[in-house]
């Protein structure tokens, strides 16, 4: 008896010994438990274009209105309100004041203090009012609409303009801006990401390397495609997000991100938020990537059955199940905003907060 | 060269007058009455007057701070025998100061030249002057000492200053024409007024606001809507922080302007707010026949029985008892503002004191309310248990009342409209406009709706009126103004030629868009070239009387002719209209005869569809941003 159960402790420990050899245990991933919201709780519609942390309160930009949720309430500001319009495409928050900046499918909206002033192609400066993407740096409001984009200064009340006339823009659809007091990046629909040099004033392009196609023909050779539709610019890295995968650029260097080559779900992506130079988050149409440099994660209900699934990819491209009982509202990814550890997303059907898991 | 310019060369003389005349103060007794021709120096001199406009004591009542917007100065008089113990100068056109907490600085935002003095009440001397928004109204400091809040008229927001440094940290959006702070007693919150209204659409009610600013975090924590008002003024607090008033007009330009005597053209209001009320009440100061025209200066008693309100055009102080007041509010289901028997259940008393009565403070104990009598140069000394004036402290100054003077006095003052309502300043804010539209009766009932006009730089740009049907100011300001405005013939020929005389005198504010060298930015430039321009983008030649520089020529932008340019509305009785000048264009939104433009852009982008008020459809949305950054420089 005792003969049996030493043989047994040591099958046991050679076992163990042996298990990692045989099933590599997958890297680390942010694990998350997803609360999401729908009119059903709440949430004025669950076509969410655009989610925004300010604090303790999350603003939803939806196709029916600007929604904030604050002390487990939501509150919805509306065109009765003085909203631009319903459809809320683009949000972007002034640290300095407090106020939210609204961009919207008829105008640019201020949310400050309640108030909403808005600002429209008729009433000012503004471009163009479909305003796709809008961003706050120091006293300026950069805008990217249909028409190019525009800079408002908060100091002066002047409204400049860049489109084809003033800058190397080929196509005017200005789809994305990401705004900081050295770099400022547009996101071209078409003609690839802009640059703007705050200390020199100078724009300059990176679109289609060889001129002659929308896309690299190589990997890593530049911009991996024209039609951009998010920037973001973090720790002078730029990431740039297509619907034909997405770019990384650290000021010399592209890399390139395809399904085949990395753990994107999708190259269909709808919009890019870097963390710092080496993690970013990309929402694409088959579900939310994370990115740590390394290793990727992907969340999002199931194609196959809608079902929780959270998959992680290795360096080597060894993808692992985990085990997850919630995940994001719907697996068409539209954006993503930061609560310290926890995320927030914008997708077609709701909005989702994920609340991160000790792991 | 301007009334202010010679003002400020006579800046020594003041000094040393003011110096000799302290040795020799004098309390008076102000007897509360009119000002005769027969006192008026005939001269057209300008006569360097204080013009006390806000009054402050020392938290240990030792001192009597006085504001004085004329002489550019801060007078500092001892708070017990009024004797002035020194001027010290500061900026430009002085509008509002306020105390540090411990009462060791003294903070002065002078409006016309952007600055903020730091005065050291010690030393009684300007340790600093920080530049700070575009005409700065009014200052607080937050109980840590830590942040500055400085309220900016033409730019519409708050600054936030480091309190020490003068370091501008951000600035927040407040109501058009921020002017007025206070600080909550606890310190938490700031509160701002503006005193002209926000943009809402054509022909609706005019939208105002309390802007309540978390002062820890600096950020808008709230705004407390205000409808129907335009125009607001002091905010005060109780000592227990329950209760808050705020001096504010309230129009009725919904209405024709027709008869004074069937209901007026404004309400005097305060509203209160606050845990003691319990939402936010709008009451009438007015009553028959006892207007409170231009409320401006509040003020609530340590023990929280009165609320004192000045009344710049009524020259007088309205008294109002708290309890009264909140009973009454409690117990009627309101609104009360168009009820002119209201105030009879909780006006005390109305206290006549000097002209223009503006800023007010009390001694700790609320046994004394000194009010600043701007147009009088006198501080009127209240005891608060009888309601009386007890005494008139006299600035040292010139004494006789000059044509500038009178005048002044003349247009801030309601006495000569029917039953006091009204006077020239209601409207003009500050001699500059309210930014509302009217239908006043001479064009006919619900014809003919004007947006009110600035009145800066209007000399020398006859005809007046939109449509250019007076020729002069005398008419503008006379018998026309007497018969439709004040329903009333008080003017005699002297007063009238002294109103016309101050109005011509208006300087225009400096413009804020011009570059400090003179210089124009790059896409002034651009614009200034679309304005001039004599060609079209099709190269196609643009007739005279469709470029901007012939309608708008000269250096007030007007060529004081008279053009149709399509804006005629199916209300207006004409389309044709004199074409207006540009001076300072970018503060008096909205814009067109009927105020129907709400930015310069709409002029051009909604209002001219056929090219008919200037060749601009030609134009692309740069060239249209371009050519209305060179209208802002004007």
């Amino acid at each position: 008896m005792k003969k049996f159960a030493l043989k047994t402790l040591w099958m046991s420990a050679m076992l163990l010994a042996a298990a990692p050899l045989a099933f590599a245990a997958p890297p680390e991933m942010p694990r998350y438990r997803f609360e999401n919201f729908t009119t059903a709780n709440g949430l004025p519609d669950n076509h969410v274009f655009a989610v925004l942390v300010d604090g303790d309160r999350i603003w939803a930009g939806t196709e029916n209105g600007l929604a904030v949720y604050e002390n487990h309430e939501w509150k919805t500001y509306t065109t009765k309100d003085g909203l631009a319009h319903r459809a809320v495409l683009s949000l972007a928050l002034d640290k300095n004041t407090g106020d939210v900046w609204a961009g919207t499918m008829a105008g640019l909206s201020r949310i400050s203090g309640g108030r909403i002033d808005t600002y429209t192609q008729l009433n000012s400066g503004l471009s163009n009012d479909v305003v796709y993407g809008v961003s706050v740096e120091g006293e300026n409001v950069w805008a990217a609409t249909a028409a190019g984009g525009c800079r408002f200064d908060l100091r002066t009340g002047q409204w400049s303009l860049y489109n084809e006339r003033n800058t190397p823009m080929v196509e005017i659809w200005t789809y994305a801006v990401s705004a900081t007091p050295t770099k400022v990046y547009y996101g071209v629909w078409g003609s690839g990401v802009l640059e703007y040099d705050q200390k020199t004033g100078r724009w300059d392009k990176y679109d289609d390397p060889d001129g002659e196609n929308e896309m690299v023909l190589f990997k890593d050779q530049g911009l991996i495609h024209e039609i951009v539709t998010s920037v973001s610019y973090v720790d002078n890295i730029l990431w740039a997000a297509t619907y034909f995968g997405d770019s990384r650029y650290d000021g010399r260097y592209w890399h390139n991100f395809l399904t085949k080559d990395s753990g994107l779900p999708s190259n269909f992506t709808n919009f890019v938020k870097g963390v710092d130079a080496k993690r970013a988050w990309f929402c694409t149409d088959k579900g939310l990537a994370y990115y740590d440099g390394v290793s990727w994660a992907v969340y999002r209900p199931s194609l196959k059955d809608g079902k929780p699934e959270m998959t992680v990819r290795d360096a080597e491209g060894n993808v692992t199940p985990v085990a997850v009982t919630t995940a994001p509202a719907h697996n068409y990814v539209l954006g993503i905003d930061f609560q310290g550890d926890d995320i927030w997303l914008a997708t077609a059907k709701g909005l989702s907060h994920g609340i991160r898991q000790q792991q | 060269m301007s009334w202010r310019n010679q003002t400020r060369m006579r800046a020594g003389v003041v000094a040393g007058l003011a110096l000799l005349a302290a040795a020799f103060f004098t309390v008076a007794l102000w007897t509360g009455r009119a000002v005769h021709a027969d006192e008026r120096d005939s001269s057209s001199d300008v006569l360097d007057y204080a013009s006390p406009l806000e009054v402050l004591l020392s938290p240990d009542g030792a001192r009597l701070y006085v504001l004085c917007q004329q002489s550019e100065e801060v007078r500092v008089l001892d708070g017990a025998s009024y004797a002035a113990i020194k001027n010290i100068a500061v900026g430009r056109v002085p509008r509002g100061f306020s105390l540090s907490p411990d009462g060791a600085r003294l903070f002065v935002t002078n409006s016309w030249d952007d600055t903020l003095s730091v005065i050291d009440t010690s030393a009684l001397a300007v340790v600093a002057t920080w530049p700070v928004g575009a005409e700065p109204s009014s200052v607080v400091e937050d109980r840590a000492g830590k942040r500055l809040f400085v309220a900016n008229r033409i730019s519409n927001d708050v600054a936030v200053l480091d309190a020490q440094t003068g370091v501008e940290e951000k600035r927040l959006l407040a109501g058009r024409g921020s002017s007025y702070l206070a600080l909550s007693p606890d310190g938490s919150k700031l509160y701002a007024t503006h005193v002209y209204p926000n943009p809402s659409p054509h022909r609706t009610a005019p939208e105002s606001e309390i802007t309540v600013i978390d002062a820890a975090r600096a950020v808008v924590a709230d705004r407390i809507p205000l409808h129907a008002i335009a125009g607001v003024f002091h905010v005060a607090f109780s000592a227990d922080g329950r209760l808050g008033v705020v001096a504010e007009y309230h129009p009725k330009n919904l209405v024709p302007l027709a008869h004074l005597e069937h209901g007026g053209a404004f309400e005097d209001t305060i509203t209160v707010f606050g845990a003691d009320v319990g939402k936010t009440v709008e009451v009438p100061l007015d009553e028959l026949e006892r207007y409170a025209s231009q409320p401006f200066g509040v003020a609530i008693a340590p023990d929280k029985s009165r609320i004192y309100v000045t009344s710049g055009g009524s020259e007088m102080v309205t008294v109002v008892d708290v309890r009264r007041l909140l009973r009454f509010i409690h117990t009627h289901p309101g609104p009360f503002v168009q009820d002119l028997s209201a105030s009879a259940n909780y006006v005390v008393t109305r206290i006549a004191v000097g002209h223009n009565p503006r800023g007010l403070t009390l001694t700790r104990d609320g046994r004394r309310l000194f009010v600043a009598n701007r147009l009088e140069d006198t501080i009127s000394v209240i005891d608060t248990r009888t309601n009386r004036v007890v005494s008139t402290i006299a600035l040292a100054g010139p004494k006789k009342i000059s044509v500038l003077r009178h005048g002044e006095q003349t247009f801030y003052s309601a006495r000569y409209s029917f039953q006091g309502q009204i006077g020239c300043a209601t409207c003009h804010i500050d001699s500059t406009f309210d930014g509302i539209q009217w239908n006043l009766e001479p064009d006919g009932f619900g014809r003919s709706i004007v947006d009110n006009k600035l009145l800066e730089g209007v000399k020398d740009t006859e005809p007046y009126k939109w449509t250019g049907t007076n020729p002069d100011i005398p008419t503008e300001c006379g018998p026309r103004t007497e018969k439709y405005f004040w329903r009333s013939e008080q003017y005699d020929n002297l007063t009238l030629a002294d109103l016309a005389v101050y109005i011509r005198s208006l300087p225009p504010r400096p413009n804020r868009w011009r570059l400090a060298n003179g210089e124009l930015t790059p896409a002034q430039e651009r614009g200034k070239a679309i304005f001039e321009r004599a060609v079209d983008k099709f190269k196609k030649p643009i007739p005279e009387y469709n470029r901007c520089s012939y309608c708008h020529s000269g250096p007030k932008g007007t060529s004081q002719k008279i053009f149709e340019v399509g804006t005629r509305k199916p209300t207006d009785n004409t389309g044709l209209l004199k074409a207006p000048p540009l001076t300072n264009i970018a503060l008096t939104a909205p814009y067109l005869h009927d105020g129907s433009a709400r930015t310069l852009e709409e002029i051009w982008t909604v209002y001219n569809p056929d090219d008919r008020h200037g060749r601009t459809n030609d134009l692309t949305k740069d060239e249209l941003n371009d050519l209305i950054e060179y209208l802002r420089t004007r």
